[in-house]
């Protein structure tokens, strides 16, 4: 059939008809081969200007639209819309960028801008020649999540995704919920307990008729595209029969050996078979092999065995492998902080004085290991001066991380606060670069800190840390009053960068999740897709993306849910069918296809001794394309022979 | 004056979206290069290029995500080893392999890619036109 394409001009208003002669560009190319009708018009994603396109598809029959306007992102698919409306296939209609490329980057030379436009569109117009009609992919959808991380983030995302009727596997690698949110003392700025309020969700998500929670666990592997994951959970050993174990923790009691707490960032032991706080979810032990008699000397001790009621400990237990099919991935793997060993210049953690701010957390919070009272570490005092500093690590292009951690000013003033709450006649000094208080109630909370609680706040860094008679020596500087300071305190507290957790990592590089330098996931779009991926089907939520506190964490959270619930709509997923396809009459076989896919689209069929496209697969990236000797590999609707007519378009006199 | 036929591969998800940026911003450049855009520079086939030079074209420029970058993970490696192989190729041709330019242009260097442009635009001035001495009947077979 003999090509009938239409090519529609806009003005719009005068953005384009300002330098580009529309109607020259217009009268020019309706005698250009293959073109039915060409016309122009002030602004064709209008009303009017759609219905323009819609008519003359009908009236002159047309096979290929072309709308010479802005560029594709914006009103590609309004017109592909409009298109489909006048009964024509979305995939013939193509936008040719005469502004962005064109009138607005020449806005001097008219005669030169007017020139570019008639070959920008005539190359548009050689394609669409050539373009098929061509039906979106479709593939079934598995209406099931999994969510990777069960902090806040994860908690919250399960949860709105199970409310919203799917269902959801939760995996989290440690041996409960509630990530670093659980450790934390009181939140800013409303100073409500942490553990009060997470607590709850905690519950709620473990006991949630469509969540099936799996803790002690790690995600081994995802295969699959989006709709149809398939995920390998790695059950770690937790030489617990968890599921018959009541948590009664007599083992935990018995249990003779000891290890230092990671809940309680080290400044307390707990048992080597343990549950790691009173409130854990699912609040069942695992065993810690590493540290474990039973285990270090050939199976001596045996205690916790002995005294279990129900018999759940099994010193043979494995790790075990668990298959999972979903349709979408939430990662909300978290952060974790800078290593204090990374901070030389105060002490890189040799100062027992010298504590985390994860270690404070632990110290202010009632179930802590000092029960709440601030005490040092090195001889159980009150201490009598604190000094709480600020981007440690953040900010520090020159010796450490570029980036502000954005939680740090706000959480030590907390602290700050906390500690002049618990300590009355104690001082506190803070010592900052600037007080980023970017958040509601964010700034009145840091006045209240000034200004009622007494915390004196000191523009400048900290030069040094170091011990002196029982003292924890800081010096700085004020830079507001030029004066170098020098503070014998009897603490201090870092305020350390937060950095992607380090299992994260990892994970990523098995989902080929873009990650940016320092190792935070990419968000789809930094504005307008802040909880997607660019890789279809997987979500980002919480400090996995970038620091970010509770609110932001589990508004994040909910979105990142609700996007995975609108996926869930539809029982099909939709692909875009610009993909590439194989002809097998000419194939040789090679496998260089298959060599270069970097998705594993291209796969060999041994027995015809042919590649072929996983059409469900396919990003449609045309690697394969350029790389095929015998050019039997091909794109849908950008073909080898569309590419040297539209390169020849560009190039005609 | 001799105005330059510049092909312009630009890949849709960095460079293509560094030049509408450039456009929004206004900002200036010469509008010798004509933009084919492609999903990945990784599309490019090496024939595409030596397809532009026998259609008239004087320069090409081809623009990709930077290394790291890559919407596909990994196209704009491919082009740069495909490029660097052309350049080889051109020079034994006879053709100066500058003609020929990959750079990395990101979504948000809208400003780079009006140095680029304009700085390719001026290089090619300065080599003139390309002369490949094709006769009428070899390019008329090509097209065939």
């Amino acid at each position: 059939m003999e090509e009938r394409i239409g090519v529609f001009v806009c003005h719009c208003g005068t953005n384009i008809a300002g330098t580009v002669d529309v109607k020259r560009v217009a009268e020019e190319l309706a005698g250009y081969p293959g073109v039915a009708h060409s016309t122009d018009y002030t602004y064709m994603c209008s009303d009017p200007g759609q219905n323009l396109v819609k008519e003359a598809i009908k009236e002159h029959d047309l096979t290929g639209v072309i709308v010479a306007a802005c560029s594709p992102t914006l009103h590609e698919a309004t017109f592909r819309r409009a298109g489909t409306a006048a009964g024509m296939n979305p995939y013939q209609v193509e936008i040719s960028n005469i502004r962005e490329q064109c009138s607005w980057v020449h806005q001097g030379d008219k005669e030169a801008a007017t020139e570019k436009a008639i070959r920008t569109i005539k190359v548009m117009i050689e394609k669409a020649r050539l373009d098929e009609a061509l039906e979106p992919i479709s593939v079934p959808m598995t209406p099931r999540a999994l969510v990777v991380g069960g902090g806040i983030a994860g908690i919250q995302a399960a949860l709105d995704i199970a409310n919203s009727g799917h269902e959801v596997v939760l995996v989290e690698k440690d041996a409960s919920i509630g990530g670093h949110m659980a450790q934390l003392s009181e939140t800013f700025p409303t100073l409500d307990c942490s553990q009060c309020i997470m607590t709850p969700k905690m519950v709620e998500v473990a006991q949630h008729p469509r969540v099936k929670l799996m803790t002690y666990s790690e995600v081994d592997d995802v295969s699959g595209f989006v709709g149809n994951f398939k995920v390998k959970i790695r059950k770690k050993a937790s030489y617990v029969n968890r599921d018959v174990c009541t948590g009664c923790g007599l083992c935990s009691e018995k249990c003779p050996a000891k290890a230092p707490s990671e809940f309680d960032e080290g400044l307390a032991e707990r048992p080597v078979i343990y549950t790691p706080f009173p409130q854990a979810v699912p609040n069942k032990p695992v065993l810690d092999a590493e540290h474990c008699t039973y285990f270090l000397k050939d199976g001596k001790c045996g205690v916790c065995a002995k005294v279990c009621p129900l018999d759940c400990i099994d010193y043979e237990q494995k790790d075990e492998i668990v298959e999972e099919e979903v349709g979408a991935i939430v990662v909300a793997t978290g952060y974790d902080l800078y290593p204090i060993e990374n901070m030389g210049e105060y002490g890189g953690g040799k100062y027992p004085d010298v504590v985390t701010s994860l270690q404070f957390e632990r110290m202010l919070s009632a179930s802590g290991p000092t029960g709440g009272e601030v005490r040092r570490p090195s001889d159980n005092e009150v201490p009598k001066e604190v000094v709480f500093l600020t981007c440690c690590g953040s900010r520090d292009p020159e010796s450490h991380l570029p980036y502000c951690s954005k939680v740090c000013c706000m959480y030590l003033t907390k602290h700050a606060m906390l500690y002049k709450h618990n300590a009355h006649e104690g001082q506190a000094y803070v010592f900052y670069m600037d007080v980023r208080t970017g958040g509601k109630g964010y700034e009145e909370f840091y006045t209240r800190a000034a200004e009622e609680d007494d915390v004196l706040y000191i523009r400048g860094k900290v030069s040094k840390i170091f011990e002196e008679d029982g003292k924890v020596m800081v010096w700085g500087v004020d830079t507001l009053s030029g004066k170098k300071i020098e503070i014998a305190a009897d603490m201090a507290v870092l305020g350390l960068a937060t950095v992607p957790n380090k299992a994260a990592g990892e994970l990523a590089n098995m989902l080929k999740l873009h990650q940016n330098e320092w190792g935070f996931l990419s968000e789809a779009h930094p504005k307008l897709r802040p909880v997607e991926s660019l890789a279809p089907g997987f979500y980002i939520a919480g400090a996995a993306q970038g620091p970010k506190d509770i609110p932001e964490s589990v508004a994040q959270a909910s979105g990142a849910a609700s996007k995975v619930a609108s996926l869930f709509a539809e029982t099909e997923y939709h692909r875009e069918p610009i993909i590439a396809c194989i002809d097998e009459d000419t194939c040789a076989g090679c496998k260089v296809c298959v060599s270069v896919c970097p998705y594993d689209a291209a796969e060999f069929d041994e027995k015809d001794k042919v590649a072929r496209i996983k059409e469900a697969i396919c990003e449609g990236c045309g690697a394969c394309i350029a790389a095929c000797p015998s050019g039997s590999a091909s794109q849908k609707n950008l073909t080898d022979e569309q590419l040297y007519k539209m390169v020849s378009a560009a190039l005609e006199v | 004056m001799f105005e330059p036929r510049i092909v312009c591969f630009f890949c849709k998800w960095c460079t293509y979206a560094g030049a509408d940026l450039a456009g929004t911003s206004r900002k200036q450049y010469p509008p010798n290069g004509v933009v084919v855009r492609v999903n990945c520079t990784g599309r490019i086939d090496p024939q595409h290029v030596l397809w532009a030079f026998r259609e008239g074209a004087d320069g090409v420029l081809v623009g990709g995500c930077h290394p790291g970058d890559c919407h596909y993970e990994e196209g704009n490696y491919k082009t740069m080893r495909r490029v660097q192989f052309l350049k080889r190729m051109l020079e034994d041709m006879g053709v100066e392999p500058e003609r020929l330019h990959l750079e990395w242009i990101s979504a948000a260097e809208g400003e780079k890619l009006v140095h680029v442009m304009s700085d390719f635009v001026d290089e090619v001035k300065g080599l003139g036109p390309l002369e490949l001495g094709l006769t009428e009947e070899r390019v008329t077979a090509g097209k065939a």
